[in-house]
């Protein structure tokens, strides 16, 4: 763990008094320090294409009285710069008087190690891999016209320092490796992506030639669509496969029970507590405690561990997901969600893995029960409005169903539905829950996140495809 | 203050010094600072007050035909030895590319001029409140809006760009921009949406009260919207989004995407992609422009460029690596356009939406659905049925869809061109597109 104030002419005992004096009249902040470096390794077009590294050291400096949260941020981590941040801080809410809430939940417990990914495999051997990737996919034939493969690795170091000298740590590491294949037929393009990672060593994800089955599905999505025809458009059913199709779970109702929306009474869902959002046998959840997945922490960025929040219970929404400042104005408690991009950015509440758990239905009971429609497999991004609670995603992989039975293969299109209602629609949920690979990363208000989702195959009765065809 | 020339300048060239001493051939370093204020109100009273003041540096070493970038917001002499060593030792081990170089020297900028970028007025944090209460109160006259919550942001910096064959320069920039977004509420249903301003100048911005009630306006109007059948119908593209098309145009016409074989524009040059009527052109010189720039993120010269002549494809976009590549010379598109604007159509706005009996008007698009491979497009959208030239009800929950190859073909502009974004367009008709909805 890094000292954050080496070469700087201030020390912890120095800090934690300004931060206290700040702090003294204020309802909650901290002074939060992020020492943070990543790396980034393209293979594009046969070639190494670009190295880079990055180092970022800041510090952000929040205080919140009743609903109004002062920050300032700063890479200057000194004395002069924090008092001078500090002096703002304190004249935004001079004519504020709030009581510091000390009580923050502890625990002992760690979803990940303290490594840096980015030092543990040289940068020779990951070129290497990106070489081979590179050799291992163009030998499938002619057809492949491009190949673009990645490493992205992260280490961040944080430290929170809250009021009356409370100091909080935690170590993140971050890997994420992908792949895009461009396949070129007949005059025809279509591209594969795939990806898998999480917060342990690029070598987890790469051991026993695992690296080839990414490279595998990336051709096998880009080939699939060679062969698609133009997608359908109109209201139809449709079956989503498990896994990384989730995301519709995360557009359609995660981000609708972010603690803020809900206190702001932006959200299409803040007067629906304790009421049927979704059909019986759904059960959603929000968990930041799952071991080395992308989307966990052990502690959020404001100090408070995580944890799993049951969001809906068989069909009724039973929590938001709360940072600090939202739980406190809605008289509840922080789940562990208050997150933000890095010390520029302040504090939101945003999901972690969102998962929808089994039910009870095998995805070939619910292939069977279409007569027409479409079984969608993968996902490009997806988007949503908060307010009006209208959602979109992307399919990269999708197929038609005719007369229970899947047909051929169908252009990417856009799904879009209504947040609200879109899980009342769900009428199958199948057995086979399945984690995403790793590869999400969740926008808000300009803020990128790493977030996980999952979800097992469900059948919904209605949602409108974007095709083409009439 | 933002830091000034003299500051930056002397770090640029003591990395670039010190590169060369550790064995780079070449080296490119950018250095910023930029201080940025912010303050939000929600119904009307404060809610966050935010400054950040931040440093960046961006260095790339070249030994030989090896090549390593590194990029920090430490700028102390110890951090910069620290990377420059690291960048070098990188380098060194990343194999060769014969296109990897510093841009020609006779194509780097020479002429400065003074694009009015940069006013250095300040304005007050509880100015700034005044300022958002104003549009607050505009916006909240209209009783259906529920909820308010307006920022203005006020952006100073300064930055430097230098390379080791003799090139440095740079200049400062400001920019200050409001925004206000409205929620409003009929019955149990919701929408929101907003108006902005965002200019170079303070004294440029449109008046707090008109930007309040222009959100609120566009709010109210999306209340109780249907969702339509699936059809085959023109679409109307506001201007908030048709600038959209010619994002997707420079994405595709990127030197990359044509030497990487991922655009469908490749090999269109000297084509007729678009209405003969249509002149697509990116000027980096307007005065004040919030796309305005001397130079371009290598340090090439950036001049006018006519993208698209009565239609026809006449450049691509090109930066030194890919244009070596494609044996092009880079035109001073390395990171992008700068003000890229389609030239002005010739219809009344009001002419254009009775072109038929019945079009489609969109306000907002979601979701990234284009592909630049194949030209594929399918996006959600909302916006109004639009009935003889009439207004007749909003409409959610649908999607369009085509491909640019031919959404490119059906473009019919009106007359309304305005500056209020780094790219812009007048509000234009695509016929033929598919609307899927119920």
């Amino acid at each position: 763990m890094s000292n954050f104030f080496k070469n700087s002419d201030l020390d912890n005992i120095k800090a934690e008094s300004i931060v206290s004096d700040t702090l003294n009249n204020c309802d909650d902040g901290e002074l939060y320090l992020e020492n943070s470096k990543s790396e980034s390794i393209l293979l594009d077009d046969n070639k190494i294409k670009n190295s880079s590294y990055s180092s970022d050291l800041g510090y952000g400096f929040r205080a919140i009285t009743g609903e109004v949260v002062a920050y300032s941020h700063s890479n200057d981590i000194s004395k002069d710069s924090i008092l001078k941040s500090s002096e703002n801080l304190k004249d935004t809410l001079k004519s504020k008087k709030g009581t510091y809430n000390h009580e923050i939940p502890k625990s002992n417990k760690k979803y990940y190690e303290d490594i840096n990914p980015i030092e543990e495999k040289s940068q020779n051997s990951k070129i290497q891999i990106l070489n081979e990737v590179n050799n291992y996919i163009r030998s499938k034939g002619d057809m492949v016209s491009q190949v673009t493969a990645s490493f992205l690795g992260e280490h961040k170091e944080i430290e929170i320092i809250r009021s009356n000298s409370e100091v909080l740590k935690d170590v993140r590491p971050l890997v994420r490796f992908n792949v895009s294949v461009v396949l070129e037929k007949n005059g025809k393009k279509e591209t594969g992506v795939y990806g898998i990672g999480g917060r342990q060593s690029y070598d987890e994800y790469l051991k026993n030639e695992n690296w080839k089955q990414v490279c595998d599905e990336a051709f096998r999505i880009a080939d699939v669509n060679l062969k698609s025809k133009p997608a359908p458009a109109g209201e139809m059913k449709v079956v989503l496969g498990p896994g990384w199709p989730a995301i519709l779970i995360h557009e359609a109702i995660g981000h609708g029970l972010e603690g803020d929306f809900n206190r702001k009474k932006t959200s299409a869902f803040h007067n629906l507590m304790g009421q049927r959002v979704a059909s019986e046998g759904v059960t959603i959840v929000d968990d930041g405690t799952l071991n080395l997945r992308r989307g966990s922490l052990t502690i959020d960025d404001e100090g408070t561990p995580t944890e799993n929040t049951v969001l809906i219970e068989n069909g009724i929404l039973k929590n938001f997901m709360q940072d600090r400042l939202n739980a406190r104005l809605m008289k509840t408690k922080s789940t562990g969600s208050g997150r933000r991009e890095s010390y520029k950015h302040v504090v939101l509440p945003r999901m972690r893995n969102t998962m929808m758990l089994s039910g009870k239905y095998s995805q070939d009971e619910m292939i069977r029960s279409v007569d027409k429609g479409i079984f969608a497999v993968s996902f490009g991004g997806g988007q949503v409005d908060i307010t009006s609670g209208k959602f979109v995603f992307n399919c990269t992989e999708a197929y038609e169903i005719n007369n229970g039975k899947i047909g051929s293969p169908i252009k990417g299109a856009t799904l879009i539905g209504d947040g609200p209602s879109i899980l009342k629609e769900v009428s199958m949920v199948g057995n086979d829950m399945k984690l995403d690979p790793g590869i999400g990363t969740c926008g808000k208000a300009g803020q990128g996140v790493p977030v996980g989702v999952a979800q097992p195959s469900i059948l919904i009765d209605k949602m409108t495809v974007g095709g083409t065809q009439l | 203050m933002v830091k000034d020339q003299e500051y930056l300048n002397s770090i640029a060239s003591q990395t670039i010094e010190y590169s060369k001493k550790l064995g780079a051939t070449d080296v490119n370093v950018e250095v910023i600072h930029s201080i940025s204020e912010t303050v939000n109100l929600r119904n009307k009273q404060l809610d966050e007050s935010n400054r950040s003041d931040s440093f960046a540096i961006g260095i790339t070493t070249y030994i030989n035909k090896k090549k390593s970038t590194i990029s920090s917001s430490n700028l102390s002499k110890d951090n910069i030895k620290i990377l420059t060593e690291r960048c070098i030792e990188t380098a060194k081990i990343t194999p060769n590319d014969e296109f990897n170089s510093l841009p020609d020297k006779e194509l780097m900028a020479k002429n400065f001029e003074s694009l009015d970028l940069y006013d250095e007025f300040h304005v007050p944090n509880n100015k700034k409140i005044d300022i958002l209460k104003e549009a607050e109160e505009a916006a909240s006259k209209e009783t259906k809006i529920i909820n308010t919550e307006t920022d203005f942001t006020e952006n100073k910096s300064n930055f430097v760009l230098a390379n080791s064959n003799g090139f440095i320069n740079g200049y400062k920039t400001s920019n200050f921009n409001i925004s206000c977004v409205a929620v409003a509420k009929q019955d149990s249903q919701m929408e929101r949406d907003y108006d902005f301003t965002s200019k170079r100048h303070f004294s440029d911005l449109t008046s707090p009260t008109n930007i309040g009630e222009s959100a609120a306006a566009n709010t109210v109007k999306k209340l109780d919207p249907k969702k339509i059948k699936s059809e085959k119908i023109g679409i109307v593209f506001d201007k908030k989004i048709s600038k959209g098309i010619l994002n997707v145009l420079s994405s595709a016409i990127s030197a990359g995407a044509i030497s990487r074989g991922t655009s469908f524009l490749k090999n269109k040059i000297g084509e007729e992609i678009f209405p003969k009527s249509l002149n697509v052109i990116d000027d980096p010189k307007i005065k004040k422009g919030l796309g305005s720039k001397n130079f371009d993120s290598e340090g090439v010269e950036t001049n006018n460029l006519k993208l698209i002549e009565n239609g026809v494809l006449k450049s691509y976009l090109v930066d030194t690596y890919y244009g070596k590549k494609l044996n092009l010379k880079s035109n001073g598109r390395c990171g992008g356009t700068s003000n890229l604007y389609f030239e002005n159509g010739s219809m009344p706005f009001e002419t254009l939406l009775k072109s038929s009996k019945k079009n489609l008007y969109i306000t907002e698009t979601i979701g990234h659905g284009t592909n630049l491979v194949t030209g594929d497009y399918s996006v959600g959208a909302n916006g109004f049925m639009v009935e003889n030239g009439e207004f007749i009800y909003p409409v959610s929950e649908i999607t369009i869809a085509g491909n640019f190859k031919e959404i490119f073909k059906n473009i019919t502009l009106a007359n309304d061109l305005e500056f209020k974004y780094s790219t812009n367009a007048p509000t234009l008709l695509v016929e033929g597109m598919i609307v899927a909805g119920r």
